[in-house]
């Protein structure tokens, strides 16, 4: 062969992609065994973002844990409180009230949406379609808005709590979220106009990073990036929590299981959710938002200040915590990302024996390989950017 | 509620298939448990893999835990689900400081991943397993973190002026 002319010589070469790179959405190390322009195997090198946050949750009381659950999948906090807090309510065993259901599914929704958006648009901006972006940027910061409303966080809420939420919905949100849903589906068809249309998009993503549906399952694949290869498969359909089961809504999927059937589904789940809320929003009851117990649920603070039995619950609360059953648990949600579970094994103390989170971006990327091999250097970044990781959530 | 149907299968059916194997089974919270011995993991994950009621084809999670007081040490917990028949069972096997377990690779290429992690985390070793090294810490990182026994704040050393004297 090397004696053709025509044949340029070429021979593997590792390159290494990361940990600082613009493209590896947070701290990603790739390593790349390339021949030429064609990938021979990608394997992601992780790690960088470590805390240990499974150790300190077991020198945490229960409910000192949520807020750093916030800063897993720092995009959609509010679905990094809803598995913590509800993988703790079933070891407790306690029903929480009905509006809290319905305010719980909100705030997952549009957390979904927000994560969404910061996906697609960084994806875009990968690909250089700097403009989809900004204007993703643009919605996502209403929807951020409305968690400022809602809780006076807008990226770290800590808002669900154990045993229901912190504060109420109020009118301000519900007029805010209207005012979103509203706006939000015209604004996502101005979304695909640029993109699903577009021949550069559709060169860069379609028929890129392939994986069938047997693979995807075998890998650990889930959430959207699994629905892009056909597998119908939601959590909130197949094993529904809160008050998924009253609501009507399709499960996406995709048909071919490349990039681009990964950011369709994307899409049409910002669209779900978007009928979601809707239909949340006109379904809401009214009724109190927390359960009614006391050793789960601290006063409301202007009340810490007035009075002094609120005062002391306010310190019992905060400096006992509260006992949980002897026992072990995994609870699961649909998250923006894919299945992200909270496996707590109790043992009858204050303090989690032990945390493990199954987060969905860290069993993803095991496919990252599958996906790139046989590819172009340049397909890499638009795998990547499709499975949608974050780092937060990926290294603990 | 846990319904009868499912009882039958995730209980009756698993335990009647591996009654030697399966030391006790817990129903907590509806959901299942089967702590199960170390040397029959392998004919077990087959089985629930292959058996057409049961069709465990996703693999969710591995995770270890260390019950430090108790004898055997360890704890490597399985959770698996069916995407097809949409339910889930756990497994767990108990483990000895210094023992190994067989690797579920073969059955879940999806294992890699929170094998090495649980590798990383309690020094679990797992056999067969085709890349088992360090996954979030440095190679060069000496014990092992999640260990009940290593000190929440690390050892100290010349970056950590905080940790615990060894």
């Amino acid at each position: 062969m090397a004696k053709d002319k025509n044949f340029i010589e070429t021979k593997e070469l590792t390159i290494h992609m990361g940990p600082q790179h613009p493209s590896a959405h947070g701290v990603l190390h790739l390593l790349l065994e390339v021949q030429g322009e064609k990938i021979l195997s990608a394997e992601p090198d992780i790690g960088y973002l470590h805390r240990g946050t499974e150790k300190i949750a077991e020198n945490l009381l229960y409910h000192q844990f949520v807020p750093y659950t916030d800063r897993l999948d720092y995009m959609c906090a509010m679905s990094n409180n809803l598995a913590y807090v509800s993988a703790v309510e079933k070891l407790l065993s306690i029903e929480i009230p009905e509006r809290a259901k319905y305010i719980r599914v909100i705030a997952a929704e549009l957390s979904r949406i927000a994560g969404h958006l910061i996906g697609v648009g960084a994806w875009a901006v990968d690909l250089g379609a700097m403009s989809v972006f900004l204007y993703s940027i643009r919605e996502r910061e209403m929807v951020l808005d409305i968690f400022e409303t809602l809780c006076g966080a807008r990226m770290t809420h800590s808002y669900l709590r154990v045993g229901g939420l912190r504060y109420d919905f109020t009118e301000d949100c519900v007029e805010q979220c209207r005012h979103l849903i509203g706006l939000l589906p015209e604004r996502i068809d101005e979304y695909e106009t640029i993109l699903t249309g577009n021949r550069i998009w559709l060169d860069r993503n379609k028929g890129v990073g392939v994986i069938s549906a047997e693979d995807a399952i075998a890998l650990g694949l889930s959430g959207p990036a699994l629905r892009g290869s056909g597998v119908n498969w939601d959590i909130r359909k197949d094993e529904p929590y809160l008050v998924y089961d009253r609501m009507d809504f399709d499960v996406v999927t995709g048909e071919n299981g490349d990039c681009f059937d990964r950011y369709m589904v994307r899409i049409g789940e910002i669209r779900q959710s978007v009928r979601i809320v809707e239909q949340v929003l006109n379904d809401m009851p009214a009724g109190p938002f927390a359960v009614d117990m006391p050793e789960l649920v601290p006063p409301e603070k202007p009340a810490v200040y007035k009075n002094m039995e609120n005062l002391i619950h306010h310190f019992k609360y905060v400096s006992q915590g509260f006992k949980v059953p002897k026992g072990e648990v995994y609870a699961a949600i649909e998250a923006p990302k894919g299945e992200l579970g909270v496996y707590i094994v109790s043992d009858g103390t204050e303090k989690p024996y032990r945390v493990k989170l199954r987060v969905p971006t860290f069993m993803n990327l095991q496919t990252m390989n599958h996906i790139c091999k046989g590819g172009y250097m340049a397909d890499v970044i638009a795998s990547l950017s499709s499975l949608d990781p974050v780092f937060g959530e990926c290294d603990k | 509620m846990l319904s009868e149907e499912k009882k039958r299968l995730l209980v009756d059916k698993v335990k009647s298939a591996f009654r030697d194997d399966i030391i006790k089974t817990i129903v907590f919270r509806d959901e299942v448990t089967h702590i199960v011995e170390k040397t029959a993991i392998k004919n077990l994950c087959n089985f629930l893999q292959n058996d057409p009621e049961l069709q465990m084809n996703y693999l969710v999670d591995v995770a270890g835990v260390d019950y430090y007081e108790e004898r055997p040490r360890f704890e490597v917990v399985y959770h698996l689900y069916s995407t097809s028949k949409k339910h889930r069972i756990r497994l767990r096997v108990k483990l000895n400081d210094g023992e190994s377990i067989a690797s579920v690779t073969d059955f879940w290429r999806g294992a890699n991943f929170p094998e090495r992690e649980a590798f990383d985390m309690f020094g679990i070793v797992f056999d067969g397993h085709p890349n088992l090294k360090r996954i979030y810490l440095p190679h060069d990182w000496e014990g092992h973190p999640l260990r009940k026994d290593y000190p929440l704040r690390g050892y100290k050393d010349r970056y950590n002026p905080f940790g615990e004297e060894r």
